[in-house]
C-alpha cells in the first residue's frame, strides 16, 4: 500500500518576484521559496492516511536544485521516502510536461494507490496538473476533495467529498486515484526538531529524464506548447476616491454612487 | 477548420445564464478565424440546453446524450469529449475555469497531450496569433501566453471575464446529435450524493459581494454584513483572517487560498488588503473599501473608500439603501 504526495516549491507571494523576460520563465533561484500552501494539506492528508491505514508515503517534487528543500520538509514530517525530479531539460515545462514527468515518476515508484496533490499552486495557479496526471496514468481523477470518508486499500475503493460550486458531492471511486485537496481538509502539523535534524542529514535521491524514461519531445521549454510571450504589470486601477464628509454624508454619497452603477436593484 | 467550441456546463441538467457566457467571446474569435462557434453539450438529455445555446449565439451544437452522462464525471466526460474532438477537429475549446471546466479541460489535455491556458482573463487575436492573458502571482503580473502548435487549443476562462452574449429568440443553429461509445463501465467513479450548501448565493457567480475581515472583531459581525448583503442582493465573502478565526466557513474565503471572484461590485469591510486577499478579488469591476485605517492597502485599489468604523458606516448605509430602494 503506497501513497505518493506531489509537492511543489513556490515563491512566497510577498517576495520580490523576478522573471527571465527573455525565456518567459521565473527566476526561481532568486526568490524566497516556500512549500505550495495547498501541498501542505496534501502532505498532512497522506500522514493521516498512514496513521489510519498503515501505508507508505513517498513525496516527489519536480523543480530546480533548491526544490529539495520542500522534500526535506516532507522528510522532517516523516514520509518514508522522497524523489527529486531534477534535470535541466525539464526547465520551462508547461503543465502537460510537468504532469507527464510526475506521472512517469509515479509509475516508477509503482503499485501506488493514491496520489495526493494540492488543488493548485500559488505561482502557476492553474490547478490543471492533478487532472492531467490522472488522465495520463488512467487513475480516477478526484479533485477539490474536502474530506476523505473512507479508504479500502484491499478492495481498491475510496469515498470522498468534493467541494464544487453550490455544495459538495459524495463520490465513490476506484483506486488508484489522484486526490487533489483543498484548504480545510485538515490542519497541517509542523515538523519537530528531531525530524528536522534527521531530515537534514538524509540523502535526497534524484531522478533525471533518462531515469524516468521521458520522451524528450514532451518536456522542457522547447516542447511546451504554451509559451509566455509577454509579462507586464497590470495598469493600476484609476486612483480611487476617498469619500469625504461626516458619517451621514459619506453614506449618502456612497449609496447614490453605487445606485448610479445600476448594479444594485 | 477554425471552429471554436464552447463547453456548456450544467449540473444534472440545470444551467444558469453564466453557463452560456463564453458563447459571446467564442463567436468573436470564430469570426476572426473564419470558423463557426459551436456549443459542446454533454448530459442525460440536453434538448433545452442546446436550444438555449443557439439563442445565445451558437451556430452549431454538438449534443451528446446518454444516461451515463447524468452527473458530471470527469473520466467519462473526458472520454466522450475526446472522441468528438478527434472526429471534428475544433481549433479552440473554451471552458469556464470552474471546477467542472478545469476537470474536463485537464482530462482532455492529459489524454491528447496538449497544453492548457488556464484562467485567462483576456483572449484575442493579434496579427492572426491567438493570445491569452492570465494573472500570475496574485494579479501582480499579467502574463501573455500563446499556444501556437497545440490543436485543439484548450483555454479556461475566468468567470465573468467577458460580456454576457445577448439572448435572442429565433436564432438559427444546427443541432448535431452524437452518440459515442461510452458506458457506465468506463467510469471509475460514481456520484452518490450532492449536498447543497447552506450558502444560497454562489460567490463565483455573484454580481455583488460584501466581504468581511478581521476588522469585524467578532463572529456576530457577520450578522450585520449579512443584513447588508441581503438588502442589496449580495453574496457574503470573507478574508482568511475571518475564516481562520472561525467566524465563517471556508467556502466564503476570497483570495489566493480561497476563491477567485470577479463581481461587478466588491465591498470590503474591515479587510486590510493583503496581497493574498487582493489575489482573489482585484479584477472586480468596482471595489469599495470600508476601513478605519486610512493607510490600509485596500484603499490603493478601491474605486470608492470610506475611512471609518464599519459598525457605524454599515448601519448608516443600510438605512440609506432602505430609503432609496424603498425597502
Ligand atoms: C500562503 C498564504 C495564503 C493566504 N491566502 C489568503 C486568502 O486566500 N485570502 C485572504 O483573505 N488572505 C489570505 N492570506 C492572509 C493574508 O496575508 C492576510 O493575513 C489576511 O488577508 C488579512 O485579513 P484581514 O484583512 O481580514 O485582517 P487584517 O489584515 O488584520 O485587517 C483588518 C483590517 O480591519 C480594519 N478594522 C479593524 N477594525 C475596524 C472597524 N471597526 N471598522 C473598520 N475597519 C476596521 C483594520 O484597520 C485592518 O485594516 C494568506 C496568507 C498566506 C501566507
Ligand atoms: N513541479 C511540481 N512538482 C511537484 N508537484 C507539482 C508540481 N507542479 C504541480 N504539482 C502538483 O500539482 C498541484 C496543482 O498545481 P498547478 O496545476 O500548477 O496549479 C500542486 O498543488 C502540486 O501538488
Amino acid at each position: 500500500m503506497k501513497v505518493v504526495v506531489c509537492v511543489k516549491q513556490v515563491p512566497d507571494t510577498e517576495a520580490e518576484i523576478k522573471w527571465d523576460v527573455e525565456k518567459g520563465v521565473l527566476k526561481r533561484d532568486s526568490m524566497d521559496p516556500i512549500t505550495n500552501p495547498f501541498d501542505e494539506f496534501a502532505v498532512e492528508e497522506a500522514l493521516l492516511t498512514r496513521e489510519k491505514y498503515d501505508c507508505e508515503i513517498y513525496a516527489i517534487s519536480m523543480g530546480p536544485e533548491r526544490a529539495q528543500e520542500v522534500l526535506r520538509n516532507a522528510l522532517a514530517l516523516g514520509v518514508n521516502g522522497v524523489y527529486h525530479i531534477l534535470d535541466p531539460q525539464l526547465s520551462g515545462s508547461d503543465t502537460f510536461g510537468t504532469a507527464y514527468a510526475l506521472a512517469k515518476a509515479i509509475m516508477k515508484i509503482g503499485d501506488v494507490d493514491i496520489v495526493f496533490m494540492g488543488r493548485q499552486s500559488t505561482d502557476g495557479n492553474t490547478g490543471v496538473v492533478p487532472g492531467e496526471v490522472a488522465a495520463i496514468l488512467g487513475y480516477t481523477p478526484l479533485t477539490y476533495v474536502s474530506k476523505i470518508r473512507e479508504i479500502d486499500f484491499q478492495g481498491k475503493r475510496i469515498v470522498v467529498e468534493r467541494a464544487i460550486e453550490g455544495g459538495f458531492e459524495v463520490v465513490e471511486a476506484k483506486l488508484p486515484a489522484v486526490v487533489s485537496v483543498i484548504k480545510g481538509i485538515n490542519e497541517p502539523r509542523l515538523p519537530n526538531l528531531m525530524g528536522i535534524r534527521r531530515a537534514a542529514k538524509m540523502e535526497i535521491p534524484k531522478w533525471t529524464c533518462d531515469d524516468l524514461g521521458l520522451d524528450k519531445d514532451k518536456v522542457g521549454l522547447s516542447a511546451s506548447s504554451t509559451r509566455v510571450v509577454e509579462i507586464s504589470v497590470p495598469p493600476p486601477k484609476a486612483q480611487g476616491e476617498i469619500l469625504k464628509g461626516d458619517l451621514d454624508e459619506v453614506a449618502e454619497q456612497l449609496a447614490s454612487r453605487l445606485l448610479d452603477l445600476k448594479i444594485i436593484k | 477548420m477554425g471552429d471554436v467550441w464552447v463547453y456548456i456546463e450544467h449540473r444534472e441538467g440545470s444551467t444558469s445564464p453564466l453557463s452560456f457566457e463564453l458563447l459571446g467571446i467564442g463567436k468573436k474569435l470564430a469570426q476572426e478565424r473564419g470558423g463557426k462557434v459551436c456549443a459542446l453539450v454533454i448530459g442525460e438529455s440536453v434538448d433545452q440546453i442546446a436550444k438555449e445555446a443557439i439563442e445565445y449565439g451558437a451556430e452549431k451544437v454538438y449534443a451528446l446524450t446518454g444516461g451515463v452522462f447524468k452527473n458530471f464525471r470527469s473520466d467519462v466526460y473526458t472520454k466522450a469529449a475526446c472522441q468528438l474532438i478527434e472526429k471534428y477537429g475544433p481549433d479552440i475549446i473554451l471552458f469556464r475555469s470552474t471546477t467542472q471546466g478545469t476537470d474536463l479541460s485537464s482530462g482532455i489535455a492529459g489524454k491528447l497531450n496538449v497544453g492548457i491556458c488556464a484562467d485567462a482573463i483576456s483572449v484575442y487575436h493579434e496579427n492572426n496569433v491567438l493570445k491569452m492573458v492570465r494573472a500570475a502571482f496574485g494579479g501582480r503580473f499579467n502574463v501573455t501566453v500563446v499556444n501556437e502548435r497545440a490543436t485543439p487549443k484548450l483555454i479556461t476562462v475566468r468567470p465573468k471575464a467577458f460580456e454576457m452574449p445577448e439572448k435572442k429568440d429565433g436564432q438559427k443553429g444546427e443541432i448535431i446529435s452524437e452518440s459515442v461509445g461510452v458506458s457506465d463501465s468506463d467510469s471509475m467513479m460514481k456520484v452518490v450524493d450532492f449536498v447543497k450548501s447552506a450558502v444560497t448565493v454562489n460567490l463565483v457567480e455573484a454580481d455583488i459581494i460584501v466581504s468581511g475581515g478581521r476588522g469585524l472583531g467578532k463572529p456576530e459581525g457577520f450578522n450585520l454584513l449579512r443584513e447588508f448583503a441581503d438588502l442589496i442582493g449580495a453574496a457574503l465573502g470573507a478574508s482568511r483572517a475571518a475564516v481562520d478565526s472561525g467566524w465563517i466557513p471556508y467556502e466564503h474565503q476570497v483570495g489566493q487560498t480561497g476563491k477567485t471572484v470577479k463581481p461587478k461590485l466588491y465591498i470590503a469591510c474591515g479587510i486590510s488588503g493583503a496581497i493574498q486577499h487582493l489575489a482573489g478579488m482585484r479584477t472586480s469591476d468596482c471595489i469599495v473599501a470600508i476601513n478605519k485605517d486610512p493607510d490600509a492597502p485596500i484603499f490603493k485599489i478601491a474605486t470608492f473608500g470610506i475611512v471609518g468604523d464599519l459598525y457605524q458606516v454599515i448601519p448608516k448605509l443600510i438605512e440609506k439603501f432602505k430609503a432609496k430602494l424603498g425597502k
